[in-house]
């Protein structure tokens, strides 16, 4: 059974198609790529496929279950997971509590243990806390532990993001750009990490537009154009695809300019 | 020195607050006023929780107070219950129609909650105010004697009424903070603060954003609820004032005035705003001006509340 199947997904504001007809697949220990120029609906897609967006068309089909537009927290209980763009960190926590709060479906109990501090909450708030320190480790932020999540630099806090991520044990793992504004050598370990992740198992889609690092590291790769899929294949298929040459060479931003 | 949690430590500030102010007592009047800011403090960590930690606003919280202060007048009466089954009662109802206003309502994004429960508020201070042959009306009505001080002295332990109801109050909400602080750091209480912090990424990481969303209205209905009939056994007499708007938006001020992120703060502005009132009657008819002046002032120089403000003051000059 395929893991996750996107399948004629579409959606418009105001009239305006920002997602028309894209369909793939996504099967486990993969890693998928979806490129495309500045607006080209990447986001959207993964707004549309993690629940955030109401698709208007199409379906989404994580486990042969059909899941479109179901709430997110219902996807996360079924091994969805995400990072966004735009970073979507706990500003009011430490960077410790941001990475435990990955681990929610597994430290959630009785709320009347929480409030009368019971041995059974403590167990199993003490449990995600040593998960949680771990997964910074890995992500190299664990001497940031106690600070404020506010306080820390963008290219941390796309760690953050990832750890908190990685917290679920995710059977799909969508990454909107995870490595905008980190330097070469952040770049280069985010890499690493995600090819880790995925020869665990765990499928990934990624948005990204350091192309070296999407030639790398995918397995295949979709291209979006004007919200519509003009590509799809291995990365040496892709990049010969002279639609896809015209799409980037025929737009001001070129693939790297986006922000 | 071993190290304090922010738990510990907050719990033991109060703890010795409560137990030491009263040497500095120039009359046993202020026992009661004591009494108050310990009732109106446990009330203010219910809100602590809904709007400090679940970044909900209720505007109607009074409402659960008067549920809490006529259960007492009530159910003793009606039910044959004893006075402290009563406060149970109370609670228990509060709990439901919070429950059952809530979980429409907490399903939408935005302000709807603060709209909803401003509804349920003047409803309940409707109900009571016009249900006369139940409720007496804006006269108000008698509430029996909790019992609990004539017991103690039969243990020989003789306190006065006012000093009872400062140890008393001073004790529930001591408890109150306790099951506060435990939920801070505790993972429903994660939940509650992630979804403070992004609704999206709580979304994200599994949690069930409308439920535990409930679940802190709930959890902060109660409090107001035994706030409530604290108030009405103490005095033994019970108005709907209590159920009233003004007593609502006093209960958010003060939290927000002390710093709602934060039992003890808000606890702090509970005291504030219980003293100032009296403290400001040298000030006449302009009381409630100065009042408002103050509030706007703090508002606009001291955004988090007036604790964690001056906390991060004396922390920044001790660097
Ligand atoms: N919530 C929204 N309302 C209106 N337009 C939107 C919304 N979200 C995305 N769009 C539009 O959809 C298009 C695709 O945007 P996006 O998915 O962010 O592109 P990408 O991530 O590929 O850079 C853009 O034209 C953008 O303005
Ligand atoms: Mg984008």
């Amino acid at each position: 059974m395929t893991l996750l199947s996107v399948e004629g997904l579409g959606i418009a504001f105001g009239g305006i198609k920002a997602v028309h007809d894209v369909s793939f697949k996504v099967e486990p220990g993969e890693i998928v790529s979806v490129i495309g120029p500045n607006g080209a609906g990447k986001t959207t897609l993964f707004n549309m496929i993690s629940g955030v967006y109401q698709p208007g068309s199409g379906r989404v089909v994580l486990e042969g279950e059909d899941v479109t537009g179901m709430a997110p927290f219902r996807l996360a209980q079924r091994g969805m997971s995400r990072t966004f763009q735009n970073l979507q960190i706990f500003q009011n926590m430490t960077v410790l509590e941001n990475a435990i709060s990955g681990f929610h479906l597994q430290e959630k109990g009785p709320v009347l243990a929480d409030l009368l501090h019971l041995p059974s909450s403590r167990r199993r708030a003490r449990a995600a806390d040593a998960g949680a320190r771990k997964l910074l480790a890995r992500v190299g932020l664990e001497r940031a532990a106690d600070r404020e999540a506010g306080n820390l630099s963008y290219g941390s806090l796309k760690r953050l993001e990832i750890a908190r991520a990685l917290a679920m044990k995710p059977k799909v793992l969508l990454l909107d750009e995870p490595a905008a504004g980190c330097n070469a050598v952040e770049t280069e370990e985010i890499d690493h990490l995600i090819a880790e992740v995925a020869a665990s198992g765990t499928a990934i889609l990624l948005v990204e537009h350091d192309m070296k690092m999407v030639m790398r590291i995918s397995s295949h790769i979709v291209v979006l154009d004007h919200g519509e899929k003009i590509a799809e294949g291995a990365p040496a298929e892709v990049s010969r695809n002279p639609a896809v040459i015209a799409a980037y060479l025929g737009t001001e931003e070129g693939a790297d300019a986006d922000g | 020195m071993p190290k304090l949690t922010a738990k510990s430590a907050t719990l033991l500030v109060l703890a010795a607050l409560i137990a030491v102010t009263p040497f500095f007592f120039p009359s046993g009047y202020y026992y009661r006023i004591g009494a108050l800011i310990f009732v109106n403090g446990l009330a203010v960590t219910g809100i602590v929780i809904l709007t400090g930690y679940a970044g909900q606003i209720s505007l109607g919280h009074a409402g659960f107070a008067g549920i809490g202060g006529y259960a007492c007048a009530l159910a003793p009466t009606h039910l044959g219950l004893h006075p402290s089954l009563a406060v149970v009662l109370g609670a228990v109802i509060s709990g439901v129609l919070a429950y059952l206003v809530g979980r429409p309502i907490l399903r939408l994004k935005g302000y709807y909650l603060a709209v909803a429960t401003l509804g349920f508020g003047i409803l309940v201070s409707m109900v009571l105010n016009n249900e006369r042959r139940l409720t007496g009306g804006p006269d108000g009505i008698a509430v029996p004697e909790l019992g609990l001080r004539g017991l103690l002295k039969d243990w020989g332990l003789d306190l006065t009424n006012g000093e009872f109801w400062y140890f008393f109050c001073g004790l529930v909400l001591l408890i109150g903070a306790w099951i506060a602080l435990n939920l801070h750091q505790s993972p429903s209480g994660r939940a509650l603060r992630a979804l403070h912090g992004s609704e999206i990424a709580a979304g994200t990481v599994g949690i069930d954003v409308a439920r535990v969303k409930l679940q802190a209205f709930v959890i902060s209905a109660v409090y107001a609820s035994v706030a409530g009939s604290l108030v009405a056994l103490q005095n033994k007499f019970i108005t709907p004032d209590v159920a009233g708007f003004m007593h609502s938006i006093e209960m958010v001020t003060m939290a927000v005035l002390g710093g709602a992120g934060s039992v003890l703060g808000a606890i702090f502005g509970a005291g504030i705003l219980t003293l100032l009132p009296q403290a400001l009657t040298v000030f006449a008819e302009y009381e409630q001006l100065v009042l408002g002046l103050v509030m706007m002032l703090v508002m606009i120089f001291l955004r988090e509340g007036l604790l964690p403000s001056i906390l991060r003051k004396l922390r920044g000059r001790g660097e």
